[in-house]
C-alpha cells in the first residue's frame, strides 16, 4: 500500500490541523454568541439592574488583563516566528512568556473574583453577575485549555529532540488569538458599555 | 508520520517474507477494534451503539403506547418485574411516564438518528466516496466516537435516582427543567458531551471534504451523500455550540442558582421541594418550609430561543444525510443519472440556510410577538420550495428508469413517500393560525415521526442495505431485507398515520391518561389500534438484526461493486482494510454517469479513464 499516493497534499493548501482549527473557531464563535445573545436579551429587560451592577466591576483590573492578553498574543506570534526560523532558544523564551501571561491573566481574574466574593457578590446575586461569572468563567477555561498544550510544547523543547512542529504551534496560536479576541469583546460588553456610578 | 510507520511495517514484513497485507494486521486487538482510528471501524462502532439505543428508545415508546391504550393496566411481560418506583401494579406511574417520553425523544434524536445518519454514514462514506485513505484527523475522530458511550451511560443512569431521570420533555423547558432534580443534570451533561462529540465530528468531516479529495475530484463531482453530509457538518459546527451554551446556563440555574431562565416571583411546589426565586422573598413573602432559593430576573422563553436555534437546524442534521443517501441509491437502482445534480446541491444549501431562520415556528404558542410569528411562518413555508425541488428531482430520476427493486431501493422509495406526507403536515404547522389549533397535540407527534422515522430512518435503512457489502464484505439477505421493509413500511403507516387524526381530535401530546377528558374517551380504540401497530413495528425491526447476524455468518461474499455503481467506494476492495484503496484514485467524471449512450455497460465508474476519442466530462464546468 505504500506505493499509493492517496494521502496527497491538502487540496486547499492549508494543513489539515489548521483548517480544522479555523472550522472549530467558527464553532467557538457560535458558542460565545449564545451567551452574548442571551446577554443582549436580558440586558434590555433589566437595563437599570445591569447598569447598576456593572458599576461594581473593576475596570482597572480588566484593563490590566486586556494588556496582558494582547501582550501574550504578541509573544505567541513571536514564538511561532522564531520556531519557523529554527531559533529554538527564542522560541522557548517567547512561549514561556506566553505561558506566564496566561498565568498572569488567571491570577488577576482570581483577584477579581475573590474581591467580588468578599463583597458578597456571587453568580446568584443577580442576573448581571450570572452573566459576568459564566462568560468570564468560560473564557478563563479557554485560557487554561490553551495553556495546557503550550506547557507540553515548552517542556518538550528542553528534551534532546527539542520541539519542532511549527505547524502545530501555529494552529495553537490561532486558538490563542481567538481567546484573546473573545476577551476584547467581553471587556467592553461587561465593563464599559454601562454608564459609570 | 503515519506513512513513515506504514513504510517501516512494509519493510519489516518484506524482510520476514510475509505478504504486504500482513503488515496491517500487526495492530493489537484493542487498537484495531476498540480504540481504532480507522474511519470504517469507527463507523461500525457508531452503528452498533446506535442500533442498541434504537431498541432502548423503541422499548420506551412501547411502554408509553401501552399506557395510552390501556391506562393503569399492567404492561405485559415486563410490567411486574420493573422496580416499584417506576411502576405501580405493573402499570407505569405518571412520573415514570414523563421520564419515558423525555428519554424516548432524547435517545431517538441524539443517540439513534444523529449518530446513525451523521456518525455512521459520515465516517464510512466520506473518505471512501472522495477517494482517500482516512479522515483528515483520525485521532480526533476516535475521540469523537468515544465520547458517545459514556454520554449514553450517563443519560441512562438518570433512571436510577430515586426521583427518576429527566422528565421535562426532550426540550427541557425551564422553569420545569432547572427545578427537577438530579435526573435533569444527567440529561444536560449527557447532551453537552454528545454535542461536543458532534462538533468534533463535524469539524473533521468539513476538513476532510475540503482537504482530502482524490486527484481530479472537483467539489461538484462529489456524490450527493457527501454533499448532504458536508452541509450537515456545517449545521452541526454552527448550531450545536449554541445548545452547549444554553445547556451550560441551565446547569448554572440548577446548581449555582443563577437566573438565566428563571423569572422573578416564581413559586414552584414540587412533591418533595418548593422552589422560589429570590425576588419572591425580597417582596416580603414568608419563607416556606423546605424552600429552595433560586435566582430570578431571567426569561424562560430565552431557553426556547436558544434551544430551537440549535434544534431546528438539528432536524436538517437528521434529514440531509438521508436525502443524500437516497439520491445515490435511487440513481444507482434506476440506472439513470441523478436528475438536476446541481439543483439538488443548491436545494440542500437553501434548506440548510433557511433552517437557521425558522426556529420561532416552534414557539407560536410561547408568547412571541405576533409580527415575529408572521416572519417565522413565511420563512418556514419558503423551505417547502427547495424541499419540493428535491422531491421532483427524485421523481425525475426514477422516471422511465430501469428500476431495480432491491431492499435499499425500496427503502429509498419509501423515504420519498413518507417524506412527502411529513413535509405536507409540516406546512400545516408552519402556518401560525393552524398551529395554534394543533399545537402540542398528536398531530405534531405524527409529523415528527413521519419525517424522522419515515424520512431519516428509512433513508438510514436504505444506506445500511446499500453499503453493508462494503462495510463487512458480505451481502445482506435480500429476502430478509424485503421482509423487513414490507413489515416496517406497512406498520409504520398504521402506527403513525392515525396520530394525525388523534391530534386533530384534540389528543394532547404528552398526556399521561387522556381518558380523564370525556371528549377524548372515544379515541381509545384508535389508540389501542396504534399501540398494536407500534408493537408489530417494533418487533419487525428484529428482522434487520437477524439479517445482519445471519448475513455476517452465512451471507454471500460481496463482490467489489455489487450494485454496478459509479462512485469511488466501489473501486475499493470488497472489504477494504486500513488505507481503503488498492489502486491510485483519479477522478474523471461526476458520480452519476449511468446508461451513457454508446457504452457497452450501463455504468461508468468515476475512476475509469475516458476512452481515446472521448472528451472528458467535468460536470463542474
Amino acid at each position: 500500500m505504500s506505493g499509493l499516493s492517496l494521502s496527497h497534499e491538502p487540496v486547499t493548501g492549508v494543513p489539515h490541523g489548521k483548517l480544522a482549527m479555523w472550522i472549530f473557531l467558527a464553532s467557538e464563535i457560535m458558542f460565545f454568541t449564545g451567551f452574548f445573545g442571551a446577554f443582549i436579551v436580558l440586558r434590555n429587560s433589566n437595563l437599570e439592574l445591569f447598569s447598576h451592577s456593572a458599576g461594581e466591576l473593576s475596570k482597572g483590573l480588566a484593563l490590566l488583563n486586556t494588556f496582558i492578553l494582547i501582550g501574550s498574543s504578541l509573544t505567541m506570534a513571536l514564538s511561532i516566528l522564531n520556531l519557523e526560523k529554527g531559533n529554538t532558544a527564542k522560541f522557548r523564551l517567547f512561549l514561556g512568556l506566553t505561558i506566564l501571561c496566561g498565568f498572569g491573566f488567571l491570577i488577576v481574574k482570581s483577584i477579581e473574583y475573590s474581591t467580588k466574593f468578599g463583597h458578597h457578590i456571587f453568580p446568584w446575586t443577580n442576573v448581571f453577575f450570572s452573566f459576568y461569572f459564566i462568560m468570564t468563567g468560560f473564557h478563563a477555561l479557554h485560557v487554561i485549555a490553551g495553556m495546557i498544550p503550550m506547557f507540553f510544547m515548552f517542556i518538550k523543547s528542553f528534551t534532546k529532540k527539542g520541539y519542532n512542529h511549527p505547524a502545530k504551534v501555529e494552529t495553537l496560536g490561532l486558538y490563542w488569538h481567538f481567546v484573546d479576541l473573545v476577551w476584547i469583546f467581553l471587556f467592553p460588553v461587561l465593563y464599559l458599555i454601562f454608564p459609570s456610578h | 508520520m503515519q506513512t513513515a510507520v506504514a513504510n517501516a511495517n512494509d519493510i519489516h514484513s518484506h524482510d520476514t517474507h510475509h505478504g504486504a497485507d500482513h503488515a496491517h494486521h500487526e495492530l493489537s486487538f484493542i487498537r484495531k477494534y476498540i480504540f481504532s482510528t480507522d474511519h470504517k471501524v469507527i463507523a461500525k462502532q457508531f452503528m452498533v451503539v446506535s442500533l442498541f439505543f434504537l431498541f432502548v428508545g423503541g422499548l420506551f415508546a412501547l411502554m408509553i403506547r401501552w399506557q395510552l391504550a390501556y391506562p393503569g393496566s399492567a404492561i405485559p411481560l415486563i410490567g411486574n418485574i420493573l422496580p416499584t418506583n417506576w411502576v405501580s401494579d405493573g402499570a407505569v406511574t405518571a412520573n415514570f411516564y414523563t421520564q419515558l417520553l423525555t428519554l424516548h425523544g432524547t435517545v431517538m434524536i441524539f443517540y439513534v438518528i444523529i449518530p446513525l445518519a451523521v456518525g455512521m454514514f459520515g465516517n464510512f462514506c466520506i473518505p471512501l466516496m472522495i477517494g482517500t485513505d482516512d479522515m483528515a484527523l483520525p485521532r480526533l475522530n476516535m475521540f469523537s466516537f468515544w465520547l458517545v458511550p459514556p454520554a449514553g451511560l450517563i443519560l441512562l443512569s438518570g433512571f436510577f435516582y430515586d426521583s427518576g431521570t429527566a422528565a421535562a420533555g426532550w426540550t427541557g423547558y425551564p422553569p420545569l427543567g432547572p427545578t427537577s432534580g438530579p435526573g435533569q443534570t444527567t440529561w444536560l451533561v449527557s447532551l453537552f458531551m454528545i454535542g461536543f462529540s458532534s462538533i468534533m465530528g463535524g469539524t473533521n468531516y468539513m476538513a476532510t471534504v475540503l482537504n482530502k479529495r482524490a486527484k481530479g475530484m472537483q467539489l461538484f463531482q462529489m456524490p450527493l451523500t457527501v454533499w448532504g453530509l458536508f452541509i450537515t457538518a456545517i449545521l452541526i459546527v454552527l448550531g450545536t455550540p449554541v445548545l452547549a451554551a444554553a445547556i451550560s446556563m441551565q446547569l448554572c440555574d440548577q446548581y449555582l442558582h443563577t437566573g438565566f431562565f428563571m423569572p422573578d416571583n416564581l413559586l414552584v411546589t414540587a412533591p418533595d421541594n418548593t422552589y422560589v426565586t429570590n425576588a419572591f422573598i425580597a417582596q416580603g413573602n414568608q419563607l416556606l418550609e423546605h424552600k429552595q432559593l433560586l435566582g430570578g430576573g431571567g426569561q424562560p422563553i430565552l431557553w426556547q430561543h436558544l434551544f430551537w436555534f440549535y434544534s431546528h437546524p438539528a432536524v436538517y442534521i437528521m434529514i440531509l444525510p438521508g436525502m443524500g443517501i437516497v439520491s445515490d441509491v435511487l440513481s444507482t437502482f434506476a440506472r439513470k443519472p441523478l436528475f438536476g445534480y446541481k439543483a439538488m446541491i443548491f436545494a440542500i444549501m437553501a434548506i440548510a440556510f433557511l433552517g437557521f431562520l425558522v426556529w420561532g415556528h416552534h414557539m407560536f404558542q410561547s408568547g412571541m410577538n405576533p409580527l415575529l410569528g408572521t416572519t417565522f411562518m413565511l420563512s418556514t413555508i419558503v423551505i417547502a420550495v427547495p424541499s419540493a425541488i428535491k422531491i421532483f428531482n427524485w421523481l425525475g430520476t426514477i422516471w422511465k428508469g430501469n428500476i431495480r427493486f432491491t431492499a435499499a431501493n425500496m427503502n429509498a422509495l419509501a423515504f420519498i413517500a413518507t417524506f412527502i406526507i411529513g413535509g405536507l403536515s409540516g406546512v400545516f404547522m408552519a402556518s401560525a393560525p393552524v398551529d395554534i389549533y394543533i399545537h402540542d397535540t398528536y398531530f405534531i407527534v405524527a409529523h415528527i415521526h413521519y419525517v424522522l422515522f419515515g424520512g431519516a430512518l428509512f433513508a438510514i435503512f436504505s444506506g445500511i442495505y446499500y453499503w453493508f457489502p462494503k462495510m463487512y464484505g458480505k451481502m445482506l439477505s435480500e429476502n430478509l431485507g424485503r421482509k423487513h421493509f414490507y413489515w416496517s413500511f406497512i406498520f409504520f403507516n398504521l402506527t403513525f398515520y392515525p396520530m394525525h387524526i388523534l391530534g386533530v381530535g384534540g389528543h394532547m401530546r404528552r398526556i399521561y391518561n387522556p381518558y380523564i377528558y370525556e371528549f377524548l374517551q372515544p379515541l381509545q380504540p384508535m389508540n389501542q389500534f396504534v399501540t398494536f401497530a407500534a408493537i408489530v413495528l417494533g418487533f419487525s425491526q428484529l428482522i434487520l438484526i437477524v439479517n445482519i447476524f445471519w448475513s455476517l455468518k452465512y451471507g454471500k461474499a460481496a463482490p467489489r461493486n455489487p450494485w454496478q455503481a459509479n462512485t469511488l467506494e466501489w473501486s475499493a476492495p470488497a472489504h477494504p482494510g486500513h488505507g481503503n484503496f488498492d489502486t491510485d484514485i483519479v477522478v474523471y467524471r461526476g458520480p452519476y454517469e449511468f446508461s451513457v449512450p454508446g457504452r457497452d455497460s450501463d455504468f461508468y465508474p468515476q475512476t475509469e479513464p475516458p476512452s481515446e476519442n472521448e472528451v472528458p466530462i467535468h460536470s463542474g464546468h
